[in-house]
């Protein structure tokens, strides 16, 4: 799948929640389930500081592909983040540069994003570009 | 009067707002307080009737704008219990009004000089110093603070000396509750010479102050956390510290004359006035200092009590809740965690549910670390709270744990 079929089949799998209990339980359940960034990363390097939870991303190519982990330690921002390394996790520094992600606007998870919240997701989403462009450059030299 | 919760939340049309189509509950005092209508009304009656700038026109209005600013100023006098209205120094808020305290200092601290302050201290009592320090190569002690929210009295009194130039400490912590024995504190500082900056943001609008009973030489609150607008500010000083005091920042209002070669300074408050003043900002403060005056601070500080005692009750009934600053003198204000659940886990549910609280470090960063925790849910009240909120808010506790869980 490209990143944007993933994005639009996440899309789709939260027009199933009518009611927002049902959506945040299902974060609450990603963010326990995602795949942690190993322990010997989650350095003050690879912290992403937000006011409130922090985030630790860790990247790194594996064939020609980013694959990211993290961790954070409040779980609904954890959820989140397994929510976006889902969609550009596993995919090349081009298409992740150019990715989109105003698919997060879709679920109705905006205000998760908004630099007020102080979260750490949008410093997030700024690092995720920016590994994906640094590995690019790394590729092209 | 009696105490009418109905009518006075009649009195604050936000009240009514809902927040994802539920209703909203503001347990967010201690970051800023609603505004009454009449608040909200004396700020449309100035633009609307009278707006001119102050101090200078001939004029009919200029007259009416500069009268009705210095009145202003003697209400904010009046409300507090200054000796002269010139103590009265109008500025953005308390962070300014600290700011101004701690960079006119600039030039009555030498190196090797002490600057005193808490641990509790909110960021904006407590960079302003750290700044001064660096600047003049002075030390910055730091009273430190006992587990349930108290500062260690024992090492306060240790750490006053002639060596410290100010000691700059809250009168309410905006984490912990804890209302500090000031007046008490005031007068030991005083037995060594020491000036006391008082920062009050977290207690005007709570119980009683009297700065002549106080005998602080500095006293700092803003408008807003006190039912009043935003981005208004009283800083009271004693008339001869005021005096004292070199100007922070410079321009028109604040001199009295200009020529190329010199200029020489207006008196006290003016000299700390640079620039054209929020002359609609003291309107509505005073709009707000009335409010409270009307249901009389002993009774809004007995309805909060009484809050927060139904509030704190209630919340010790959840399982693994640890509450932060349970000091016996407090005021209505709960910090909590609850297990290892992250703060900012519940305050997002919570809000889904139309509950606002604070979540994070409260910009008390050092205070945060001191407990070991990654900081706190804050209920904070006010004086349109009420039980069935309360109420309210621990069943959508209840709810976010269980979800969390």
């Amino acid at each position: 799948m490209t990143i944007e079929e993933k994005a639009n089949s996440l899309v789709e799998e939260f027009q199933m929640f009518d009611e927002w209990m049902d959506k945040y339980s299902y974060i609450i359940e990603l963010g326990k389930e995602m795949p942690l960034i190993d322990e010997k990363y989650k350095d003050p390097q690879h912290l992403i500081s937000g006011c409130q939870s922090r985030v630790w991303l860790y990247a790194e190519m594996k064939e020609g592909k980013i694959v990211f982990t993290a961790d954070s330690d409040a779980v609904i921002t954890k959820g989140i983040i397994s929510l976006l390394l889902r969609v550009v996790s596993n995919e090349t520094p081009k298409d992740i540069a150019n990715a989109d992600f105003s698919f997060i606007e879709e679920i109705g998870l905006k205000d998760h994003l908004s630099p007020t919240r102080a979260n750490g997701l949008v410093s997030m989403m700024k690092q995720i570009k920016l590994y994906a462009k640094a590995f690019q450059l790394k590729n092209s030299n | 009067m009696g105490f009418n919760i109905d009518k006075i939340r009649a009195d604050f049309p936000i009240l009514k707002r809902k927040v994802y189509g539920k209703q909203l509950v503001y347990f967010d005092n201690g970051a800023t307080t609603h505004k009454p209508q009449q608040v909200i009304d004396s700020i449309v009656d100035y633009y609307s009737n009278f707006n001119s700038n102050v101090h200078r026109g001939v004029h009919k209005l200029s007259v009416e704008a500069t009268t009705a600013f210095e009145d202003s100023r003697k209400y904010v006098a009046h409300f507090i219990n200054a000796e002269d209205d010139r103590e009265i120094v109008f500025t953005r808020g308390a962070t300014e009004s600290i700011n101004l305290v701690a960079n006119s200092f600039l030039s009555l601290i030498n190196k090797g000089d002490e600057v005193l302050i808490t641990s509790i201290e909110h960021h904006s009592n407590l960079v302003p110093w750290q700044q001064l320090c660096e600047k003049k190569n002075a030390k910055l002690k730091v009273v430190p603070v006992s587990d349930d929210g108290n500062l260690d009295m024992e090492f306060l009194d240790n750490m006053l000396s002639e060596k410290v130039k100010i000691f700059a400490l809250s009168h309410i912590s905006n984490v912990l509750g804890t209302i500090n024995p000031i007046k008490e504190i005031i007068a030991k500082a005083h037995k060594f010479g020491i000036p006391v900056l008082i920062d009050g943001a977290q207690a005007i609008a709570h119980l009683k102050v009297d700065v002549q009973d106080l005998d602080c030489e500095f006293y700092c609150f803003s408008a807003h956390k006190a039912y009043g607008p935003m981005g208004f500010g009283v800083l009271y000083g004693k008339k001869e510290w005021l005096t004292r005091l070199q100007p922070y920042q410079y321009g028109g209002e604040m001199i009295s004359s200009v020529s190329l070669d010199k200029t020489t300074f207006n008196e006290i408050p003016y000299k700390f006035e640079a620039g054209t003043p929020n002359v609609s900002g003291a309107l509505a403060t005073v709009a707000a200092l009335k409010y409270i005056k009307n249901i009389g601070i002993d009774n809004i500080a007995k309805y909060e009590d009484d809050l927060l005692e139904y509030a704190t009750e209630k919340l010790l009934e959840i399982d693994k809740m640890r509450i932060i600053g349970t000091s016996s003198e407090k005021t209505a204000v709960i910090s909590f965690l609850v297990g290892d659940i992250h703060p900012y886990d519940i305050g997002t549910l919570l809000d889904q549910m139309g509950v606002a609280v604070r979540t994070g470090n409260h910009c008390a960063q050092p205070l945060i670390d001191n407990y070991c925790i990654p900081g706190t849910i804050r209920a904070s009240f006010a004086v349109y709270n009420s039980k069935e909120e309360v109420d309210y808010f621990i069943e959508a506790l209840k709810k976010s744990l269980a979800m969390l869980a």
